[in-house]
């Protein structure tokens, strides 16, 4: 199945000291555990279970993730940026499998 | 201060989940007293109070697979007026446990929207640990709805 | 519930089972797509069973509706990008990607997801953007067919139809025997099949407007598909069909069969005026 990137949204630049939001998506079945096959066994769960966003190597956001999480998984949070630099967003997989992607901010 | 109906339901959720009375179904209890153990767990043993925090959440859920909810803490989020983490509990779940959210002075201020699965009908549970150690609650009803067709 | 379903259900006793509201207004609002004004709500076209010609949009709760109104909150949008990627990979004995004959997709495909079905002299039936789309990975990039509802189908088909965004649905029925299509659709739509004795119209025209359990019934229409189903994930036209009639008891037409054709040449029609939401958002 053709993987597209994980969706990141972050402004170009702010101002110093401004509090911007940041959205990501990111496709990913969530698979919960719960489910059984046609023969009744259980589907294994199978999920992202962390999400970070750093923002100039220092932590700005964390999320556990539990299989409660719809799939393709959504966050819209906050980060307050003081200088310009580079927000490094990561996801891990059960399987330990990591995804990563990074946005500049200019900040001024 | 007057309460609305939202208020006084989600402040007598809360005082039912740690008096754990009137729970029919033994289901229901086992959830609801899990919900209880997960969060006192959390905040390391305090009975979280109302207010700080707002959990916003649909009253009606078109789909229970994907149920949009927001958290917001009041909080300066800066020197010892730090929101830690906020946890999201779904105590009519097989799991209750939803996500845990986790701030930082970077986050500027202690808010997050996600997108969360509801397998039916019940409290969504929003508890928030500040720095200090002091810990708040916030809980919506959401109704999850069977769709017409099934497909 | 189904269980109940199959004991009460002969179709007259369809409307006792029916609760809540006896009939909710869609709502009355505009659907902005990151600024760009959608049609959701239109004069109908002459012979039309209602006054107005309404998208399944306006039938959906708030949370559901915002959802779609912002094109990164939209969940459907990953299915489109994954589309992107396939538009512009190699694939096949010819060693052509989409993107190799037709470059920019924003530019080539603009409009034509809003023209489909469409006559097709080759076959002499009508043709959807799936099968269109087949055909040129068979004949001009020597690549496979995809098989009916395969996850890069229901992309690279959500990512060609987007490119219509917001133009309006027309259909040509004067070419080639569409009319004639159009009539077998249309004597499809109003047929009750399956054990539930069900035709679209039964929910879709009857009774639009009003809550089969608590979903709010919508016109049907297919502006949108593929489409986000909020449960489902990205669901194409015909699986829509497909998953209609399987809930009515009734043996299910192939994709692709002839009878689903018409059904989409008419259904089509039906959104005549409606724009294209590709990927549209429902429960």
């Amino acid at each position: 199945m053709a993987q597209a990137k994980p969706r990141v949204k972050v402004p170009k630049s702010a101002a110093a000291g401004e509090v911007v939001t940041i959205k990501t998506l990111i496709s990913h079945e969530m698979e919960s555990g719960q489910r059984k096959d046609k023969d009744g066994k259980v589907i294994p769960r199978k999920i992202i279970n962390k999400f970070t966003c750093e923002f100039n190597g220092a932590k700005v956001f964390e999320c556990d993730l539990d299989p409660a999480i719809s799939a393709n998984p959504y966050f819209e949070f906050t980060a307050k940026v003081n200088e310009s630099g580079s927000f490094k967003f990561t996801w891990v997989d059960d399987d330990g499998a990591v995804t990563t992607d990074e946005q500049k901010i200019e900040v001024k | 201060m007057e309460l609305t109906r939202r208020q006084a339901l989600g402040l007598s959720v809360a005082a039912a989940a740690f008096a754990i009375t009137g729970f029919k179904s033994g289901q229901a209890f086992a959830a609801a007293e899990d919900s209880e153990k997960r969060i006192m767990e959390f905040t390391g043993g305090k009975a979280p109070q109302p207010g700080k925090i707002t959990l916003t959440a649909p009253e009606i859920a078109e789909n229970g697979n994907t149920v949009p909810v927001s958290v917001s803490v009041e909080s300066a989020m800066a020197g010892d007026d730090l929101v830690q983490s906020v946890m999201l509990l779904a105590d009519g779940n097989p799991n209750p446990a939803v996500a845990t959210f986790h701030f930082s002075e970077a986050s500027g201020q202690a808010s997050a929207t996600t997108r969360i699965r509801l397998a039916k009908t019940q409290n969504v549970i929003a508890v928030a640990l500040m720095k200090d150690g002091s810990a708040f609650m916030d809980t919506k009803q959401v109704k999850v709805t069977i769709g017409g067709c099934g497909g | 519930m189904r269980q109940i379903l199959r004991g009460l259900l002969p179709a007259a006793a369809l409307t006792a089972v029916l609760s809540g509201p006896a009939l909710a207004e869609p709502v009355d609002e505009q659907l902005t797509i990151d600024g760009r004004e959608m049609t959701v709500r239109t004069k109908a076209p002459e012979g039309y069973p209602f006054d107005e010609v309404l998208s399944g949009w306006l039938f959906r709760t708030a949370e559901t509706r915002a959802l779609e109104a912002d094109g990164f909150d939209n969940p459907g949008m990953l299915a489109v990008e994954a589309g992107g990627v396939i538009w512009n990979t190699v694939e096949g004995t010819a060693g052509k990607s989409c993107a190799t004959c037709h470059g920019d997709a924003a530019e080539s495909m603009k409009d034509i997801g809003a023209h489909y079905p469409k006559w097709d002299e080759t076959t002499g039936k009508p043709i959807n953007l799936e099968l269109v789309i087949n055909r040129c990975r068979t004949q001009n990039m020597g690549a496979d067919a995809y098989e009916f509802d395969k996850p890069e189908q229901k992309q690279i088909t959500a990512f060609v139809r987007h490119q219509s965004l917001g133009t309006p649905v027309s259909i040509d029925l004067s070419q080639g025997e569409m009319q004639k299509w159009w009539d077998d659709g249309k004597k499809l739509y109003y047929t009750r099949t399956g054990q539930l004795n069900l035709g679209c119209s039964n929910c879709h025209e009857e009774i639009m407007g009003k809550y089969i359990r608590a979903d709010h019934l919508s016109q049907g229409q297919t502006n949108g598909f593929p489409t986000y189903r909020l449960g489902d994930g990205l669901v194409s036209t015909h699986g829509r069909f497909r998953g209609c009639i399987r809930d009515t008891r009734a043996v299910i037409p192939k994709a692709f069969s002839d009878e689903l054709m018409a059904l989409e040449v008419y259904v089509a029609w039906r959104g005549t005026g409606l724009s294209v939401e590709t990927p549209a958002v429902r429960q």
